[in-house]
């Protein structure tokens, strides 16, 4: 039989003649601009880019996302009304043109209110929910592929936080580090508040995480990676990180209207955010006294809440859909 | 090209089976693999048979490096490749790929095919410079008679025989010197195993391949391979060339085999000796003293319960056999179809 590597088509040498950088002539060297333009390397992350710029629903959700973080960062921009002192001859007087959304029991402007409290809402929820994401989805992940005494020693840590009723954590967390008399600012109460649901809720990304992984570790692809000489690393992010994300990014959307909700109810047992900081849990919860009278009140913050959860769920909906090639 | 390029020597993968959640007992060990020696010559087809749970699989995982023995060794050119590691492992690993059974799994159905079949370029980036890769995928797509313009879909646009196509282009990328085939055609439909395996048939040609082919379809493996092993329980029971092992089969299992494979001509089929076996494979846990198959054979006597049949050439035959009572019968009356 002849030398293979003569008669071959294809021009990757054997192992024991290594290429040396810069021999291998450009395939497409006479192929015409149009044809090469064509043929771009495409992956999967462009892809998905390609597919969500074609869905009217992205862009509806991240443009109202964008809205609620541009309030967060500059709220005098939407309103000059002032958000924390009140006219008490002003209380509970209803929508009017010169105050869109009315005042609240402390004669307090409800519109500037709503606006001011975006802050405190979407950076406790957006942080509490990223960093619970990264801690249980690298515990899980860790726990999943490592298996063995790593995932028993990691999966009874979770199961010593998860066993922790949130409410109860919470109090104890936060009674400890703010109670009543102490002078937190609103940046650290804001921090330890992120702290205590990230402490309590990352078990159970951790532990979807550990089956999603657990799950395609022994697929075929995996092994073909393995066996192909695959650096465990190079398997995590391009294999199983892309095929294990969907579950997380599908809790993770949902858990940024929890986490709203959480801080409202920490807030309303007077050991989340106090006044003078606005948010829309503590709105939401001051306003439950006077729903048969001024419906309002509940209504403006409510519906702030339901918008970003909303956006933010549909737009995990559409990420999760463009990252499955089967989807588009 | 009578060089060996693999040598198998005894080699034994046991899996221990363990009760108990935290302090795990050892109550047994299922004999995946036990004493197998075969060799691999270069640019040879050694087809491997035999039913399901015989230990086929486990084989190829074991030639591949992805499990270690419990004992004996694989010699690729003379180097043990299970004391491999570091470099030495990964060079190895340029040489011996792996196409696996069942193509909907064994493609990441998140990569695009150019990915896919770059991937093994990007784990050796000593194999092919940066910019001149994407134009090597669209050789190999070419090759494995796929369109090259499809290296932007992703694997569920494809059919199954494309998608084993691409496992076996990406198999090719790293131009290796022996290829495992674990069931390559198993999972396809009748007509696309013949496109398939007359793909490896071209592409051995043309790159001097050698190929460990493993099948339980006796056709399929005849139809590639210079060379056959049959396997029962982890152990081999008879080796041979395509005509020793097709005309002149000496071991019983062999012979039951090739007696259950379909022959297409009717005039024909009346002369075909059948033979039915009862009971089914025992246990791998606790396979049979003495010969393994003796539980299932017509010729079992006293000896066959006590001495391990070793597999070597016997009187009357021309190739080795694993039997005590080896004998030649003829099953299947004619040649392959020609």
């Amino acid at each position: 039989m002849s030398d293979p590597s003569t008669a071959s088509i294809v021009s990757t040498p054997p192992a024991h003649m290594p290429t040396e950088a810069g021999s291998g002539a450009p395939v497409d060297a006479g192929l015409p601009e149009s044809a090469q333009k064509e043929q771009k390397p495409r992956s999967l992350l462009g892809d998905a880019w390609q597919d969500l710029r074609r869905k009217p629903l992205f862009w509806i959700s991240a443009a109202f996302i964008v809205l609620f973080v541009v309030m967060a960062a500059v709220p005098f921009v939407f309103t000059s009304g002032d958000a924390v002192n009140g006219d008490l001859a002003r209380s509970r007087v209803e929508p009017s043109s010169s105050a869109w959304f009315g005042y609240d029991v402390q004669g307090r402007d409800v519109f500037a209110r709503t606006i001011y409290g975006a802050r405190a809402s979407i950076v406790v929820a957006l942080l509490s929910t990223i960093l619970t994401l990264l801690i249980g989805g690298a515990m899980g992940i860790i726990a999943g592929y490592r298996g063995g005494w790593v995932d028993a020693l990691l999966s009874r840590i979770a199961d010593i936080f998860f066993g922790l009723p949130f409410v109860l954590g919470s109090i104890v967390i936060l009674t400890t580090f703010n109670g009543s008399g102490t002078d937190n600012g609103e940046w650290t109460i804001m921090g330890l508040v992120i702290l205590s649901l990230t402490v309590l809720t990352w078990p159970v990304v951790m532990r979807l995480m550990r089956s999603s992984v657990l799950a395609t570790k022994e697929a075929d692809y995996i092994i073909a990676a393995r066996a192909m000489g695959a650096s465990t690393g190079r398997i995590i992010l391009k294999h199983l990180l892309p095929n294990c994300l969907a579950p997380l990014l599908v809790y993770g959307t949902i858990m940024v209207g929890s986490f709203i909700g959480a801080e409202a109810t920490l807030s309303f047992l007077g050991i989340g955010l106090k006044t003078p900081v606005v948010s829309w849990g503590i709105m939401i919860s001051e306003a439950q006294n006077y729903i048969r009278v001024s419906p309002f009140l509940l209504f403006f913050p409510a519906a702030f809440l339901v918008t970003a959860v909303l956006s933010f769920v549909m737009l995990g909906e559409a990420v999760r859909e463009a990252l499955d090639p089967k989807l588009r | 090209m009578t060089e060996n390029i693999i040598e198998v020597r005894d080699l034994v993968k046991h899996y221990p089976v363990t009760r108990g959640v935290v302090f795990k007992k050892t109550i047994g060990h299922v004999k995946a693999v036990d004493g197998v020696s075969f060799d691999l010559k270069a640019g040879e087809t050694l087809g491997v048979v035999g039913e399901s749970g015989c230990g086929k699989s486990t084989l190829a995982r074991v030639l591949m490096n992805l499990e270690k023995p419990t004992a004996g060794q694989v010699l690729y050119k003379g180097q043990d490749i299970s004391k491999l590691s570091g470099g030495a492992l990964r060079r190895l690993r340029r040489q011996i790929q792996l196409v696996m059974q069942d193509p909907y799994t064994s493609l990441n159905p998140r990569m695009t095919v150019g990915d896919l079949i770059g991937e093994p370029f990007e784990i050796h980036p000593e194999a092919a410079p940066r910019g001149s890769r994407r134009g090597k995928v669209k050789e190999l797509l070419d090759l494995v008679g796929l369109n090259p313009e499809h290296i932007n879909r992703y694997p569920h646009q494809f059919s199954g025989g494309q998608r084993q196509r691409i496992g076996i282009a990406r198999a090719l990328a790293l131009r290796p010197e022996v290829i495992v085939c674990d069931e390559p055609v198993s999972a396809l439909d009748v007509s696309i195993q013949a496109q398939v395996m007359n793909l490896l048939e071209k592409l051995q040609a043309e790159f001097g391949l050698s190929y460990v082919f493993i099948a339980h379809d006796l056709s399929v493996v005849r139809h590639l391979s210079d060379r056959v092993a049959v396997m029962y329980l982890g152990k081999m029971v008879e080796v041979g060339t395509e005509d020793e092992i097709y005309e002149r089969p000496t071991h019983p299992y062999t012979q039951a085999l090739l007696s259950a494979v379909p022959v297409p001509d009717p005039t024909l089929r009346d002369n075909k000796a059948i033979i039915r076996l009862t009971g089914d494979v025992p246990s791998p846990v606790s396979p049979p003293s003495g010969c393994r198959f003796r539980t299932r054979c017509w010729k079992a006597q006293e000896v066959c319960a006590q001495e391990v049949p070793l597999l070597q050439i016997r009187r009357g035959s021309d190739h080795p056999s694993a039997c005590h009572f080896a004998e030649r019968r003829e099953i299947v009356p004619t040649h392959e179809a020609a």
